[in-house]
């Protein structure tokens, strides 16, 4: 079993729902993620998603988009990342998934990505422009290594995608609230609980909710009806208005501690 | 016949795109397939290609760079069709499809504006609510498409990430469609994207080449030895190839050499690149050791793009099709060749291919060969570029 695995075995145990919290790898450095990871650890995080910077992220709103830019001007690299939670690892036992579009997995080799994550420390993987359809190498690979493949489900998912997903995904599923980038929103879909319940009744894997959360309540409120929160551009607007001071990586605890309800 | 049923051309192609879109895309070849069997669909698309576009576009056998190049040299003159270029005949096939599924508002992006201006165009016709994406960069070069998209009642969304290009305009089209997709239809422009998107613009591309078929068969009575087309995305090339497929005709792309392919700056995707995977499909990509896509750089914006369309990384892989390349200051010498010797002023895309037909392939071939080039698109849209030289 993978640290994804035993963390929502421990949290079902306590009654309690996930709490995943997104930062970009590099964004403004390298030197103040290496701080961040262990500050999200302690502040409540139970699965840490790493971003890996990409120069064509076209499943993100503006706010990820400028992170993943900060990343490759800080030359972030994806070697640079495994060495980093290489290191993390000496200090925290949080699960650590990726969000990082394919090519970087496909231009790095899909059996060496596999075997080098997992033996930096990394448990799986989000990619959010690699569907079922196209992942049946590399999943091959990560059930060979216990890598978890975090597939996505959208609002447009029909009956049969869903059960595809399920079947084919390992950690958890990613369900995105709403048909749209990732970014804050005020609101969130109004047919958001009915969509969730449809998914729960078929899945067996645990459900995630990532896009659009960003305040306390809209966290409490998806992590009613589904096994886990997601928020990763509310996280990163903090990061990006507290570039260059000092207290960055407190502030970063701060909104987690506040965020994070219960 | 490729693609297969994954949208596969050998290892090129696929799907690979955010979960949303999935069933959309299942819905679009649904659609498809539907409308290319339905009699009904493909008469209206003809009328419109005949009596709105202006096909069949004339076969023109170019006599004075015939005679420079002692060569006998013929132009497919799709520059003469509506908006300036070949993009109406995909845009009019993919504006029926909207219409077909109950879409009331598309969307496209743009590079040098041609498909900009195509999609506006066929908005307009259609009744359609119509945004454009283009980059900012972009908007800048081509002023005059972006002049004309507007007059035909389009909105154009300048795009201000990344090299602000053709590469991020195609990005920020996908996060609209990601957003609207349950009303919006995506009118891709060049034969890239995730499947079906290559099939579709190529299918509707396809004319060029069929109709080039008959013409050169009626005029010479025998198929070309050589045909050569300018490559970006590789929509106007794959049309033109494709019904040649199973010939034995030497096809060959020519891509963007911009400053050399020997520089960083060039969008020389099959010449100098790697497979890789950008907006939702694997083909060559400019990318770096790490994978990050490079900015592609060309004079002339409709070849300013990293990818290539997967189809022509699959005819480069089985050696169907060569792919060369020209920098843009040959570029602009087959541009002025063109205007000069034969009173056509081209766009500068298909002045890529011009160049390479008659100062690189001709001196290398028997006498008695006969070359055909795709003229894509007219010049009107670079005049400012020409002018600010």
């Amino acid at each position: 079993m993978n640290r994804i695995d035993k963390k929502f075995k421990e949290l079902k145990k306590r009654k309690q729902k996930a709490f995943i919290a997104f930062i970009m790898a590099g964004d403004p450095s390298l030197a103040i993620t290496k701080k961040l990871v262990p500050e999200l650890a302690s502040s409540g995080a139970d699965i840490i998603e790493l971003g890996v910077p990409f120069s064509d992220p076209i499943a993100d709103g503006p706010t990820i988009q400028k992170a993943s830019s900060r990343g490759l001007k800080s030359k972030t690299t994806l070697p640079d990342v495994f060495n980093l939670v290489r290191n993390a690892r000496l200090e925290i036992d949080t699960p650590i998934v990726f969000l990082i579009y394919y090519n970087l997995v496909f231009h790095y080799g899909l059996e060496k990505f596999v075997k080098d994550a997992v033996r930096s420390g990394v448990d799986g993987a989000v990619i959010p422009d690699l569907p079922p359809e196209e992942s049946k190498e590399l999943s091959r690979i990560a059930k060979k290594n216990r890598f978890s493949m975090i597939h996505l489900l959208a609002p447009t998912s029909s009956v049969e995608r869903i059960k595809k997903v399920d079947s084919v995904s390992t950690g958890f599923i990613y369900y995105v609230s709403l048909t749209g980038t990732t970014g804050a929103r005020t609101r969130l879909p109004k047919e958001l609980s009915a969509n969730l319940r449809k998914v729960k009744r078929i899945t067996r894997t645990p459900v995630c909710v990532g896009f659009g959360i960003s305040t306390p309540a809209q966290v409490k409120e998806v992590q009613k009806i589904s096994d886990g929160a997601i928020v990763g551009s509310a996280i990163v607007k903090v990061i990006e208005k507290n570039i260059g001071k000092k207290d960055l990586v407190k502030k970063v605890g701060e909104f987690l501690r506040a965020i994070k309800t219960s | 016949m490729l693609p297969d049923k994954y949208g596969k051309f050998g290892v090129f192609g696929g799907k690979f795109v955010p979960e949303t879109l999935m069933t959309a895309l299942s819905e679009l070849e649904i659609s498809y397939k539907k409308a290319q069997k339905d009699a009904k669909f493909r008469k209206e698309l003809d009328n419109l290609l005949e009596y709105y576009a202006g096909r069949p576009t004339p076969l023109y056998f170019a006599r004075n760079i015939s005679k420079k190049a002692s060569r006998k040299i013929y132009l497919k003159r799709e520059d003469l069709l509506h908006t300036g270029a070949h993009k109406i005949n995909n845009t009019l096939g993919q504006a029926l499809l909207a219409v077909r599924m109950g879409k009331k508002r598309i969307i496209a992006e743009t590079g040098a504006g041609q498909h900009g201006l195509a999609t506006a165009t066929s908005a307009a016709l259609f009744g359609l609510e119509c945004d454009v994406y283009m980059g900012e960069e972009d908007i800048h070069r081509q002023a005059l498409n972006v002049f004309k998209m507007k007059l035909l009642g389009a909105r154009v969304i300048p795009v201000y990430s990344g090299s602000k290009t053709l590469k991020d305009a195609t990005s920020e089209a996908i996060r609209d469609w990601v957003t609207n997709v349950r009303t919006t239809y995506y009118v891709i422009g060049s034969a890239i994207g995730p499947h079906p998107y290559p099939m579709i613009v190529r299918d509707f591309q396809s004319v060029i080449g069929k109709e080039t078929k008959k013409q050169i068969l009626g005029c010479e009575k025998k198929l070309p030895d050589y045909m050569v087309a300018c490559v970006g995305g590789g929509s106007n090339a794959i049309g033109f190839f494709h019904p040649f497929f199973n010939t034995n005709v030497k096809l060959i792309g020519v891509e963007a050499g911009g400053f050399g392919i020997n520089t960083e700056k060039h969008g020389a995707s099959l010449c100098k690149g790697s497979p890789g995977v950008l907006h939702g499909n694997k083909s060559y990509l400019l990318q770096d050791k790490f994978g990050q896509v490079r900015v592609a750089h060309s004079i002339s914006a409709g070849l300013d793009y990293p990818g290539v369309g997967p189809e022509h990384s699959y005819y480069k892989t089985i050696k169907r099709a060569e792919y060369k390349s020209v920098t843009d200051k040959e570029a602009l010498e087959g541009f002025k060749m063109l205007s000069e010797m034969e009173g056509i002023i081209p766009a500068l895309e298909p002045s890529h291919a011009i160049y390479y037909a008659v100062k690189k392939l001709a001196p290398k071939i028997g006498k008695n060969k006969i070359i055909i080039v795709c003229l894509s698109g007219r010049g009107d849209k670079d005049i400012d570029i020409i002018k600010d030289l």
